[in-house]
C-alpha cells in the first residue's frame, strides 16, 4: 500500500504546461498530469456550464466540442487539450442578448427541465447538426442516445432538434 | 382575474440561464480557501468495526483534517425520524435511523466510516487509500423472508427478526366478502423499484462566516427549510444563524428530500470547526449506495369477485425492504397499501405489511414512492380476473370505477399524510374512454393485431388505470413584492429541481398583477428569502405553493388598487391593472406604473395613516384540508422480437386528469419524464444485489437508464376535474407518468407473446429480455 502511494505521489507531482483555446480565448495553465479536462474547464477556467454526471463516460453531461468533434471531457486529461480548440456551452450563444438556434429551439419546445444534462446535449447536437443538417427523427434519436436525461423523456428535445435543424438550414 | 397566462404553454423563465451555462448548481459554488471532502465508505454490507487508523492520511501533504465517528464526540447521533408513523391502531414501528459516521458496526455497503478534508478532491481521494480499516464481516441480511426468521442475523442487534414495522389496515369484512364471492384469485407478485439516478448527484458546500456568526449551506436538497431547522438544532445555533440555499438542482425525484444524509451532518460541522468552506460532491459510484433508493416488495394478494367481475374485496399481505435504516418512516409501504385501491370500489380490504431491515442502502421515496407497487398488484389482479371471467380488460376496469357522483370518496383507511384516504374529486370513465380511443383499442384488437399476427409478428396491447394522491399538506407560503423598477419578486420556501416553478408561479402572479411573466422574478429554496415551508415532494409544489402564490398575489393586487385609488382620487372599481400599469378606465393618460406605486408605498418622509404597512407586498400561506387525487390511464401497443425479446413500443398514450392546468407544456414534460422513468423501471433498470449485499451493477454503464432509443413518442391527453380543495382547482402531476408503467408492460407483453394461452403470467417487475427468456422457456 505504501509503495503504491509513493508512486501515485510521484505521478501527481508531474505537471504539464497546457495552451488551449476555449470558446476562442487562449489560456495557458500548468496542470497536474491526472487533472481531468472536465475539472480543468469547470474549476481552473471557471467555465462551470460543463456539467459532470458520472465521470465514466456514460451520461454525456460533460460533452464539449474538441476540434469540431463532440467528446466527453470526463474521459480526457486536461494535458491532452494542449494545442487544441475546445468549445463549451458558454461559447454557443453569439452574445449576451441572443441565444444560438439550438438553445432557442430548446426553450421553445420545453426541451429541458432541471437543465443539468442540457449543456452536454447542446454540444452533442451542435456537432451532430454540423455534420447532419437534415436529420430525420431516427437519426436525432441515435445521435442523442449517448446523452442521458432523467427529466424529459427526450420527446421535447427531439422536437427541439428538428426545429433547430430546420432553422439552421435557412 | 384575467387568464391570459394561466393555462397557456408559456416558455420558461429559467431556461436562458440553464441553456447558457449560467445557472448555479451546488458544484459551481467556488469560495476562497475552500477544502474538499471525500468519504471512506464500507465496502462490505455488514461488519463489526475493529479499528480505523487515519494517522497516515492525516500526515499526507495537502490533507487538512480526517475525522471518524470518535472525533464527532457528543455531536454524533442517529438522524431524526423524518416522517413519524401514521396513527394506525396496533401498528409496530421500530425506529432505527442512519448515523453520520459508522461507529462499532457498518450496516450497508457505502456507509461512511471517515471523512478526509484536503486541498483538492484528488488529494482527498488519495488520502482515503491511506486509511487502514479492520472489519470483522458478518453475514449479510439480504432476503426478506429469511430476514424475518427469529434466528436470522440482525441488522440491528436489538431488533429480533429484523422487523422494522408491521401495519394492518382493513375496511369492511374481507372474510365475509370472500365467503360470498363467485370467484377468488390469489397470486404472488414481486415489484422492484430502482435508483432515481438524477444526472446531478448529491452535493453540499458549507461555509462558516465567523464574523457574521452565520453558517451558509448550498445543498442539493428538496427541503431547504427543514435542512436549515435541523442543522440549527444539531449545531446549537438559532435558525437565523443558518442559511440554506438549494440553488438549481439537477433532478430530485424523491431521494433529495431525504435528510439528514451523513454528509449533511458532517460537512457543516467540519466547516465550523475548521472555519473554512468545504465542498463535497457525490460521485456516481457513491450515488448507488449513499443516496437512498427504492426497492422490492413481495405481495401475496387475493381478490374476491362476483361472476360479472365486480370486486367484493381484496386481501394483501406484503413484505417491504426498508434497507439498513428507516428514517422516512412508513411513507413508501403506506403508499403501496393505499394506492393499490386505485380508482375502484373495493368494499372490503384487508392489507398487512411487514417492513424488513436488510443490509442494503436505505429506502425512501423515489417518484411514485411505493404507489407503483400497489398499482401493479391491483392491475395485475384485474387482468387475471378479466381472463378467468372472460371479460374485456377495459370493461372489468370500467365496471369497478368509483362513480362520478360518489365524491368525495372515503376509502376508510389512513394515508401517508395521517388523514383518511379520501378522494376529493374524479371522473374515471372519460379518462379510460379517451385512452382507449387514442390508442385505437377496439380497432387494434379486431383488425390490426390479427393482421400482424398473421404476418408472424408479436404485437400486444395494454391498458392500466391509477390514481395518485397529490398536493398533501401541511402548507407552503409565498411572498410577492412589487419592486421599484416595476418588476415583481416572488419568493417561496420550496426548492425546485426542474419542475418549472420559475414560470408556473410567475404565470399566476402575472395574471393577478397585470405584468409580463418575464417580469416576475421567482426565488425558490433560499431560507433567507423565504423562511417557512415543507418542501418539494409528493407532487405538491404546484398545488400547495401555487395556491399560496395566488393568495399573496391577490392581496398585493388589492393593495395596488387601494393605493392607486388614493392616487387618482377615484373608486377602485374604476381602475384596471394591465401592462405593468394601473389606469383609470375610460380616461386616457390617467395611468401610473406599478414601480411608481411601489415607491409611493414606501415614503421617505412625512406621516402615514396609523396601521399603514409599507410596500406593495404580501406573504400568504396555503394549507389544503387534504390531498388532491389525480387519476389517469396509460395505454400501449408493443411489439416483441420472439428470438431476442427486445421490445419496441409502437404507440404510447397517457390520459391524465390533474384538475386545472397551469402550463400544459410543463405538464407534458412532467408526464413524458415520468413515463421514461416508468419504462426504465419496467424493463431496463434493476439494482442487482448478491447474497453478500453487494450491488453488482453500480455504474450507469450497467444500470440501464433509458436513452432516446428506448423512450417512445408519448401522446398525452387530458380531462379536467378540478380539485375542490384549493381555489385554483389544481392537482399534482409529478409522479403520474411513472406510476402505472409496470403493469402496462406486463399486460402488453403477455398479450404480444400470447402468454395467457400458455398459462404464463408476468407477475413481477422489472422485466427484461433475459427475464422474459427465462420466464417463457422455463414453462415451455
Amino acid at each position: 500500500m505504501s509503495g503504491r502511494s509513493v508512486a501515485t505521489d510521484a505521478d501527481n507531482a508531474e505537471t504539464h504546461d497546457v495552451t488551449v483555446t476555449v470558446n476562442g480565448t487562449p489560456y495557458r495553465r500548468k496542470v497536474e498530469a491526472r487533472l481531468l479536462l472536465s475539472d480543468f474547464l469547470r474549476h481552473d477556467l471557471t467555465l462551470a456550464g460543463t456539467h459532470v454526471g458520472c465521470e465514466h463516460g456514460a451520461c454525456g453531461a460533460c460533452t464539449v466540442i474538441f476540434d469540431g468533434a463532440a467528446v466527453r471531457s470526463c474521459l480526457m486529461f486536461a494535458a491532452q487539450a494542449d494545442g487544441h480548440a475546445v468549445m463549451t456551452v458558454e461559447g454557443l450563444a453569439p452574445d449576451r442578448e441572443h441565444l444560438h438556434p439550438l438553445q432557442e429551439a430548446m426553450r421553445e419546445c420545453h426541451g429541458l427541465q432541471c437543465g443539468y444534462c442540457t449543456p452536454g446535449i447542446l454540444m452533442t447536437m451542435k456537432a451532430f447538426l454540423d455534420e447532419t443538417p437534415q436529420p430525420d427523427e431516427a437519426q436525432i434519436r441515435e445521435a442523442l442516445s449517448g446523452n442521458l436525461c432523467r427529466c424529459t423523456g427526450y420527446q421535447h428535445i427531439i422536437e427541439a432538434m428538428a426545429l433547430a435543424a430546420e432553422r439552421l438550414r435557412k | 382575474m384575467a387568464t391570459r397566462n394561466f393555462g397557456a404553454p408559456i416558455r420558461r423563465n429559467e431556461d436562458k440561464r440553464l441553456l447558457t451555462g449560467q445557472a448555479l448548481f451546488v458544484d459551481d459554488v467556488e469560495l476562497p480557501g475552500m477544502v474538499h471532502a471525500a468519504f471512506l465508505r464500507s465496502n462490505v454490507a455488514h461488519a463489526a468495526i475493529r479499528s480505523i487508523d487515519v494517522a497516515a492520511a492525516r500526515a499526507r501533504d495537502g490533507v487538512v483534517a480526517v475525522y471518524t465517528a470518535a472525533d464527532l464526540g457528543a455531536y454524533w447521533a442517529p438522524g431524526p425520524l423524518l416522517v413519524p408513523p401514521p396513527p394506525i391502531a396496533g401498528s409496530i414501528f421500530n425506529q432505527r435511523t442512519q448515523v453520520p459516521l459508522a461507529k462499532d458496526k457498518v450496516r450497508h455497503v457505502g456507509e461512511p466510516l471517515a471523512v478526509v478534508l484536503a486541498q483538492s478532491r484528488y488529494l482527498a481521494e488519495d488520502a482515503l487509500a491511506d486509511i487502514v480499516v479492520e472489519l470483522d464481516p458478518l453475514p449479510a441480511v439480504v432476503d426478506l423472508e429469511a430476514a424475518l426468521a427469529d434466528d436470522s442475523t440482525r441488522v440491528h442487534e436489538d431488533v429480533r427478526g429484523n422487523l422494522a414495522a408491521l401495519v394492518r389496515q382493513t375496511r369492511g369484512n374481507y372474510a365475509a366478502a370472500r365467503a360470498r364471492a363467485d370467484h377468488v384469485i390469489g397470486r404472488r407478485f414481486h415489484y422492484d423499484h430502482g435508483a432515481s439516478s438524477p444526472i446531478e448527484t448529491r452535493g453540499i458546500v458549507a461555509n462558516w462566516d465567523a464574523r457574521a456568526d452565520q453558517l451558509t449551506v448550498w445543498d442539493t436538497t428538496q427541503a431547504p427549510v427543514f435542512l436549515r431547522n435541523g442543522l440549527a438544532a444539531m449545531l446549537g445555533l438559532s435558525e437565523r444563524q443558518v442559511r440554506v440555499i438549494a440553488p438549481f438542482v439537477g433532478g430530485g425525484f424523491g431521494p433529495k428530500i431525504m435528510l439528514f444524509y451523513p454528509e449533511e451532518v458532517v460537512i457543516p460541522w467540519a466547516a465550523r470547526k475548521l472555519n473554512r468552506p468545504i465542498k463535497w460532491i457525490e460521485d456516481r459510484l457513491e450515488h448507488f449506495f449513499a443516496t437512498t433508493q427504492e426497492r422490492g416488495q413481495t405481495h401475496d394478494a387475493e381478490i374476491a369477485l362476483t361472476h360479472d367481475g365486480r370486486i367484493l374485496g381484496i386481501k394483501d399481505t406484503f413484505l417491504h425492504d426498508t434497507g439498513a435504516y428507516n428514517p422516512y418512516g412508513l411513507t413508501v409501504p403506506i403508499n403501496s397499501q393505499c394506492t393499490l385501491l386505485g380508482p375502484y370500489v373495493v368494499p372490503s380490504y384487508d392489507s398487512t405489511f411487514t417492513a424488513v431491515f436488510t443490509n442494503k442502502p436505505i429506502v425512501t421515496p423515489y417518484r411514485g414512492a411505493g404507489r407503483q407497487h400497489g398499482v401493479f398488484v391491483m392491475e395485475r389482479l384485474l387482468d387475471i380476473a378479466a381472463r378467468e371471467l372472460k371479460l374485456d380488460r377495459a370493461e372489468i376496469r370500467r365496471r369497478n370505477f368509483i362513480p362520478p357522483d360518489a365524491f368525495p370518496y372515503n376509502n376508510e383507511i389512513i394515508y401517508q399524510d395521517f388523514a383518511p384516504l379520501s378522494y376529493d374529486s374524479g371522473n374515471y370513465g372519460p379518462v379510460l374512454d379517451k385512452a382507449l380511443d387514442m390508442i385505437g383499442y377496439e380497432r387494434f384488437l379486431a383488425e390490426e393485431q390479427p393482421r400482424l399476427r398473421a404476418q408472424g409478428r408479436h404485437v400486444g396491447i395494454g391498458i392500466a388505470c391509477y390514481v395518485e394522491g397529490t398536493g398533501i399538506g401541511p402548507y407552503e407560503g409565498a411572498k410577492v413584492q412589487v419592486q421599484a423598477n416595476g418588476k415583481v419578486s416572488l419568493a417561496t420556501g420550496i426548492g425546485t429541481q426542474g419542475q418549472g416553478h420559475f414560470t408556473s408561479f410567475a404565470q399566476i402572479v402575472a395574471d393577478q398583477l397585470g405584468v409580463e411573466v418575464t417580469d416576475v422574478d421567482v426565488v425558490t429554496g433560499d431560507t433567507d428569502q423565504f423562511y417557512w415551508g415543507a418542501g418539494t415532494f409528493a407532487s405538491r409544489g404546484a398545488v400547495v405553493a401555487g395556491n399560496a402564490v395566488n393568495e399573496a398575489a391577490k392581496v398585493v393586487r388589492q393593495k395596488i388598487l387601494k393605493l392607486a385609488a388614493e392616487h387618482f382620487e377615484c373608486a377602485e372599481e374604476d381602475l384596471e391593472i394591465a401592462n405593468g400599469r394601473v389606469s383609470v378606465v375610460g380616461v386616457p393618460g390617467q395611468a401610473v406604473s406599478l414601480g411608481a406605486l411601489a415607491l409611493k408605498a414606501n415614503p421617505m418622509r412625512g406621516a402615514v395613516r396609523p396601521g399603514t404597512e409599507p410596500g406593495l407586498e404580501s406573504t400568504q400561506y396555503f394549507g389544503p384540508p387534504g390531498g388532491a387525487t389525480a387519476s389517469g390511464a396509460h395505454a400501449m401497443i408493443v411489439e416483441i422480437d420472439p428470438q431476442t425479446f427486445t421490445l419496441h413500443v409502437r404507440k404510447y398514450v397517457v390520459v391524465h386528469d390533474c384538475g386545472t392546468v397551469i402550463n400544459p407544456l410543463i405538464l407534458a414534460g412532467q408526464i413524458h419524464g415520468g413515463v421514461a422513468q416508468g419504462i426504465g423501471n419496467a424493463f431496463y433498470e434493476q439494482l442487482v444485489f448478491d447474497d453478500n449485499g453487494q450491488l453488482l451493477n453500480a455504474s450507469l454503464a450497467d444500470y440501464l437508464v433509458p436513452t432516446a432509443l428506448e423512450v417512445p413518442h408519448i401522446e398525452v391527453g387530458h380531462t379536467v376535474t378540478p380539485s375542490p380543495l384549493n381555489p385554483l382547482g389544481i392537482k399534482g402531476a409529478g409522479e403520474a407518468g411513472a406510476i402505472p408503467v409496470g403493469p402496462l408492460f406486463a399486460q402488453a407483453i403477455e398479450d404480444a407473446l400470447g402468454l395467457p394461452q400458455r398459462n404464463i403470467e408476468l407477475n413481477e417487475i422489472p422485466l427484461s429480455p433475459n427475464r422474459l427468456f427465462e420466464l417463457t422457456t422455463k414453462s415451455r
